[in-house]
């Protein structure tokens, strides 16, 4: 199996190819339009701010390719948000525009701190991707901003709002936690996104 | 809901684990990967390594060493101790470390905290900072190991680090530091109340009840500790059992 990282300097990608290897597939990180193209599976993580990472794609041409892949695509946090239209990140931010969700941040107070920051529960799993998890199963978080609840929302998160913890439209999979970094339950999740 | 974090400490050195008493008098507590893989199984929500050698080595161990840890640790983890560029932050990033804390270097120019949040965003950039109490000027923040008084007072400090961009502070007691009296309520409260980002407080852990106390009364977000973990004396899981039957939220 193939399976291509996408390469746009987009944070800690080293944790997800660490985490593949605990399940004994080795990745490709890249931003080879062939060679992601060609992948039977693509993932997509991120970390950091949206602005500079649609720059970075846009340099690629990482833009106009990524809506065209057909092959299990699994964006992972921020690789999850610039999946949607706008953001208000960076004074506002034009996304990919892959999933019809507009990225909004978290109104920071004393009793809900931002970044949303730590182990919070999955709810309402609609998604082959959540094979053998739970309702109420902990993952890991790490956001400010997040997409609302929709028709494409797979898993919500609440903080206290309901959010979009997991997204899906037809082969585009996406996370809001960092399924790398979630204990066994995470390491189940990229196992079903292996198997989808 | 969001759950209370309860975050060993590794203090390392020449790559191994090592705690002081008071940063002194250091004790070998083990393999840095080992212990941490123990501690993922246990149930810790996060780790902390913090190279308390930093400012006097090579960084190239510490690179090896967060590559290592990386590629074993399935759960989120923390990297410090003497690191000062973006050039230090982007090689621990980019070899698998979650966040880097920050410490002298961000007191020393405070501009850097901008540059790293800007540069990788918030959310990795935690920003530690040593407390320590005295009648005169109240909570001081410190730095080199302590002994360093820096004149600025500890909850403006935890602000402007906010301010700048921190993604999360990480609030030592000097005072209570390896003292296992408990944590230093009152500062990590105040802190907590003047800043809209985490707080992980650290310093005087010595019972399970402490920790209660840390979530309960100084709204903490996070609680830290190393030699009570490191030497058995108390477990992860018990300690998530007793806060989930004190009704704080843990992840069990």
């Amino acid at each position: 199996m193939e399976i291509a990282v996408i390469d746009y300097k987009g944070g800690n990608v080293q944790s997800v190819i660490f985490a593949l290897e605990r399940l004994g597939v080795q990745a490709t990180l890249t931003a080879d339009h062939d060679v992601i193209r060609r992948a039977d599976k693509v993932l997509f993580p991120g970390e950091g701010e949206a602005a500079s990472a649609m720059r970075e794609l846009q340099a690629q041409g990482l833009d106009t390719l990524l809506p065209t892949l057909t092959q299990p695509f699994l964006g992972i946090c921020l690789g999850m948000q610039l999946l949607g239209r706008h953001s208000e990140e960076g004074g506002g931010t034009d996304l990919l525009g892959i999933l019809p969700f507009d990225v909004v941040r978290f109104p920071a107070s004393a009793e809900y701190k931002v970044p949303h920051m730590g182990w919070n529960t999955l709810s309402k799993l609609r998604s082959p991707l959540f094979t053998g998890l739970q309702e109420e199963d902990y993952v890991y978080f790490v956001h400010s901003y997040y997409a609302p609840v929709g028709q494409y929302t797979i898993a919500q998160g609440q903080y206290p709002t309901p959010f979009s913890a997991a997204v899906q439209r037809k082969n585009f999979y996406a996370v809001q936690f960092h399924t790398e970094k979630s204990s066994t339950v995470g390491t189940r999740i990229l196992e079903n996104f292996l198997n989808l | 809901m969001l759950t209370k974090r309860i975050i060993p400490c590794l203090d390392v050195k020449d790559g191994r684990t090592v705690k002081g008493v008071r940063f002194e008098g250091l004790r070998d507590a083990g393999d840095p990967v080992a212990l941490a893989s123990r501690y993922a199984r246990e149930g810790a929500d996060e780790l902390v390594f913090l190279d308390i050698t930093a400012t006097n080595q090579k960084r190239a161990t510490l690179v090896a060493l967060v590559r290592d840890v990386a590629r074993e640790l399935d759960i989120p983890f923390t990297v410090g101790g003497g690191i000062g560029t973006v050039t230090d932050v982007e090689a621990l990033l980019l070899n698998g470390a979650d966040k880097v804390s920050i410490n002298s270097a961000a007191l020393a120019r405070p501009e850097l905290i901008d540059e790293l949040a800007a540069r990788f965003g918030s959310q990795c950039i935690v920003v530690a900072a040593d407390a320590r109490y005295n009648d005169a000027d109240g909570w001081q923040i410190y730095t080199r190991a302590g002994t360093n008084n820096t004149g600025r007072d500890a909850v403006e400090w935890c602000r402007e680090a906010a301010d700048r961009g921190a993604g999360e502070i990480l609030l030592t007691s000097m005072s209570n530091d390896g003292t296992k009296d408990g944590f230093a309520l009152d500062i990590t409260g105040a802190v907590s109340r003047a800043i809209t980002i985490p707080v992980v407080a650290s310093g005087g852990a010595g019972s399970k009840q402490d920790f209660t106390n840390v979530f309960q009364q100084a709204h903490a977000d996070a609680g830290l500790a190393a030699s009570i973990f490191h030497f058995g004396e108390i477990g992860i899981r018990e300690l998530k059992e007793h806060l989930r039957q004190d009704g704080i939220p843990v992840r069990l």
